[in-house]
């Protein structure tokens, strides 16, 4: 009987056991089945995009300008357009995102004011990348008159990449524990000399973190800069550094590669291919030393 | 003998947490130099007394203070409230090295207060760190990390930066829960020796400790005082009330 | 009186700080906590000015917001008879979000179970890595994909004419909604305290059982969070919607058709609309229909989420 066995030796499985054991195992697998149906395609994806940009990826695709009506020829002129947004619409909102996190995780208390700026921060991470494109055409472009230009699509973009800022922040403040803020406070350091002294120094890779965050979410957006200040082609010197001015519209790689895959015909299939893959490369590599940051940062934490 | 003059005047104190009220309307003294001993069983609402005194009570949320608490006659929600915190050194529990060197340690609180001349920060430094107990096994390696040292060295730097500031006022906060008791037993020296200098408030639950080192002692329980006066009064067999005596003698609590 | 100087005998005199330290820390103070309420401002600003391009259009006499809201007719530019009828856009965007959220919820909340139940330290730092990763990739490149790759393996497999498509988008928008969904989720499982799980484990149940009879009614708030997230991505997505679903106003028959939705319509047709035209107020109205929408989906999401957090 099945009660005598598991008497006598209580350690041996029983059928039951057994099976119980499978289900688990069967359950494992299907689990990982789910997580590696998400990754495969990743790989694979990226495998074969860079298979098909294989012939145009070189150096020179880097420097060079679109040539014969964008069919052939480089991504400079995007490529430094791209550079501008970013280097912009990050100086405008890392100050602001940060400080803001500062103001949310140091300052402010459980209010319904604070709580309304949560919501804030919240829903303006949710608005749709289009509806930033109507605001800053609406705001920027004709209520401010900064007509279509760089800085009206930086400052596009600086909004909308503001949640990434601040969440990161957040996070990064709220790993500081509260004894080393409670100690100072004991001393009589102001609120200031506390975030200062010790808040700050303890959170700053996490706050890098973010920055770095809010650059790779900035160089992959397209809808906010379409209408307010990227266009499909400008011509510019190959190599060129500063070709724009502040007012100026500008190329960038987002676009350029909407553009190539939408609204230009016959492109050499390698052109478009290689533009998915240098876009794809800048924003995974930007990410990649993000996460390298946090890990490194991890194993030297100082108490 | 001269009469002794208060520092400390708490009127009718109310703490409430939201809608929970832990200190229901104390009233005491401190006087200036003793050694004044706050005991009672956890929850009694010891630590927030403290936290009302040198107000950083004011950065928790939802909490609301009543009634007055004046430092040498001057009600502590009038003036500014760092000056009243530096004028009272606060030791928390757990031993706090701040992330950063031994030296910037203790040099935190004189440079927040505008202090930068480097000769008086290095005088001040060792001064405090001597008071403490700590000098000699620091003074080598001043500029090393405070938080790689051990845990009852810590508790020494935490003394040492609350005397940084020069208080007139020093609470301590349950301060030997962290460490062995030998480092007790030595800071508990120091502490004499400062009672010279400075009034010693001092927060526990080792009824021993009080009995050693207190001059009065307060018998805290459920945010109201049971009993206060001279320790010897508290710990003999006859103090003022049947609780106090049950609770010093372990028979609840 | 007199008090003070009992001690200040050899107390020395209590240094100071310089004027400009404490000036400057003040002026600092003021600007953290404008910075702090610029989030408030900004969602105000992104309502006024795209409802302000739009409102002309609502008191024309000729607009019919009805018609905007339930007519399927979208004739913009139409000779004769111009009409702007969100209904069958609205539709677009709630099937291809649809189509999404069904592939994307099982397979992210399976990944995530995977991640918080099943896997060591060290797989489970790889699989987050990942996934960060997936979540970096800009809109505009899974448009590509989907307009290149997705468009190819969809034609050949299920022999259909054309390939962007309602089901091009739906596998593109769940491969992208899928990162927010796993990381969500893994932070609901998270939360359910270990305690649970070893109380389960305790009494001999398997696996399968602690997580649908455990882990899901636990942290069933953070889930369902988890994927009101993944919606509001899903609505919202421009790009990725653009280039992968094909250019049709119309209301879908079947996953091979192809649609159009309020994001991509935007996208599509803002440049061709002249500035101030009723067609571009339109425009602008669209977006203030899809701010609502995505503001209601967040909202509700954060509710969600804090009520878990009261818990």
């Amino acid at each position: 009987m099945a009660d005598r066995t598991a008497i006598a030796a209580p350690f041996t499985q029983t059928a039951f056991g057994r099976r119980k054991e499978r289900y688990q195992r069967i359950a494992q697998w299907v689990f990982l089945g789910m997580a590696l149906a998400m990754i495969i395609p990743l790989v694979s994806i990226v495998a074969f995009l860079i298979y098909r940009a294989a012939p145009s990826l070189n150096w020179n695709f880097l420097v060079d300008i679109p040539r014969h009506g964008m069919r052939d020829g480089g991504i400079w002129p995007a490529l430094v357009g791209t550079f501008y947004l970013v280097g912009i619409s990050l100086a405008v909102a890392a100050p602001i995102g940060v400080l803001a996190a500062i103001y949310l995780n140091e300052y402010a208390g459980d209010n319904w004011f604070n709580r309304l700026i949560n919501l804030a921060v919240i829903n303006l991470a949710g608005v749709p990348s289009i509806v930033h494109a109507l605001f800053g055409l609406g705001a920027f472009v004709y209520a401010a008159r900064f007509g279509y230009s760089i800085i009206s699509a930086s400052l596009t973009l600086a909004i909308m990449t503001l949640p990434v800022i601040i969440a990161s922040t957040r996070e990064a403040l709220a790993s500081v524990p509260q004894s080393f803020r409670e100690a100072c406070w004991n001393v009589g350091a102001t609120r200031w000399q506390t975030i200062k002294a010790v808040v700050l120094p303890n959170s700053i890779s996490g706050i890098l973190t973010g920055v770095i965050l809010q650059v790779s979410r900035a160089a992959g957006e397209t809808a906010p800069i379409m209408f307010t200040g990227a266009v499909f082609y400008k011509a510019v010197q190959r190599g060129d550094f500063f070709p724009y001015h502040l007012t100026d519209q500008c190329m960038a790689l987002s676009m350029h590669l909407y553009t190539l895959a939408t609204q230009v015909p016959d492109v050499k299939e390698s052109v478009s291919y290689a533009t998915a893959v240098v876009l794809l490369g800048v924003v995974l590599l930007v990410n990649a030393g993000a996460i390298a940051l946090r890990i490194w940062m991890r194993n030297r934490k100082r108490w | 003998m001269p009469l002794p003059s208060k520092t400390i005047e708490i009127e009718d104190l109310r703490l409430a947490y939201g809608v929970k009220e832990v200190l229901h309307g104390i009233s005491f003294d401190i006087f200036r130099h003793e050694i004044f001993a706050v005991i009672g069983p956890a929850q009694s609402g010891k630590t927030s007394l403290l936290r009302c005194l040198n107000r950083t009570i004011d950065f928790t949320p939802n909490a609301t203070v009543n009634g007055s608490i004046k430092v040498d006659g001057q009600d502590i929600r009038r003036g500014d409230i760092y000056s009243l915190r530096r004028k009272i050194g606060m030791v928390a529990p757990l031993p706090v090295g701040l992330p950063m060197s031994i030296y910037d340690n203790v040099a935190f609180a004189p440079r927040c207060a505008g202090l930068s001349q480097k000769s008086r920060l290095d005088d001040l430094v060792e001064k405090c760190l001597r008071q403490a107990a700590l000098w000699d096994e620091v003074k080598e390696r001043l500029l090393s990390l405070g938080t790689a040292l051990s845990g009852g060295q810590q508790q020494r730097l935490t003394i040492a930066r609350a005397l940084s500031h020069q208080p007139e006022i020093l609470c301590l906060d349950e301060f030997s829960i962290a460490i062995d008791p030998v480092t007790t037993m030595r800071i508990e020296d120091v502490l004499k020796e400062l009672k010279k200098e400075i009034t010693i408030i001092l927060v526990t639950n080792l009824t021993h400790q009080a009995r050693r080192l207190a001059d009065r002692t307060l018998f805290l329980w459920n945010g109201e005082i049971v009993e206060l006066d001279r320790t010897e009064t508290v710990f003999s067999n006859n103090p003022g009330s049947k609780k106090t005596y049950d609770y010093v003698n372990g028979t609840f609590g | 009186m007199g008090s003070a100087d009992l001690v200040g005998a050899d107390a020395p005199e209590r240094p100071r700080r310089p004027r400009w330290a404490v000036w400057g820390e003040r002026a600092l103070e003021t600007i953290i906590r404008l910075s702090g309420v610029s989030a408030i401002i900004f969602v105000l600003a992104i309502f006024f000015f795209v409802f302000r391009e739009a409102a002309p259009v609502l008191f024309n006499g000729h607009f019919n917001i009805l018609q905007f809201l339930f007519s399927t007719a979208w004739y913009p530019t139409s000779e004769s008879n111009i009409r702007y009828g969100t209904f069958a856009l609205t539709l677009g965007s709630f099937s291809v979000t649809a189509l999404a959220m069904a592939l994307a919820v099982p397979f992210g909340l399976g990944a995530a179970i995977y991640i918080s139940e099943f896997s060591g330290p060290k797989q489970k730092e790889t699989l987050k890595v990942i996934i960060e990763l997936l979540a970096a990739i800009p809109s505009v490149v899974w448009g590509f994909i989907g307009l290149t790759i997705m468009n190819k393996i969809i034609v050949a497999v299920t022999g259909a004419p054309v390939g962007v498509n309602l089901l091009n988008g739906g596998i593109i928008l769940a491969l992208m909604s899928v990162p927010i969904i796993v990381s969500i989720g893994e932070d609901a499982l998270k939360a359910v305290p270990d305690s649970y799980r070893e109380a389960a484990l305790a009494i001999g149940t398997t696996k399968w059982q602690l997580i649908y009879r455990v882990l899901f009614p636990a942290a069933k708030n953070g889930l369902l969070a988890a994927v009101l997230l993944g919606v509001g991505r899903a609505v919202g997505e421009t790009m990725a919607v653009l280039m992968a679903t094909g250019h049709a106003v119309q209301i879908p028959h079947g996953v091979l058709d192809s649609v159009r939705t309020l994001t991509a319509n935007i996208a599509a047709e803002l440049g061709e609309a002249a500035a101030g035209s009723d067609h571009y107020r339109v425009l602008f109205l669209t977006g203030v229909l899809l701010f609502c929408i995505t503001f209601a989906v967040n909202l509700t999401a954060d509710f969600v989420i804090r009520g878990v957090r009261r818990k």
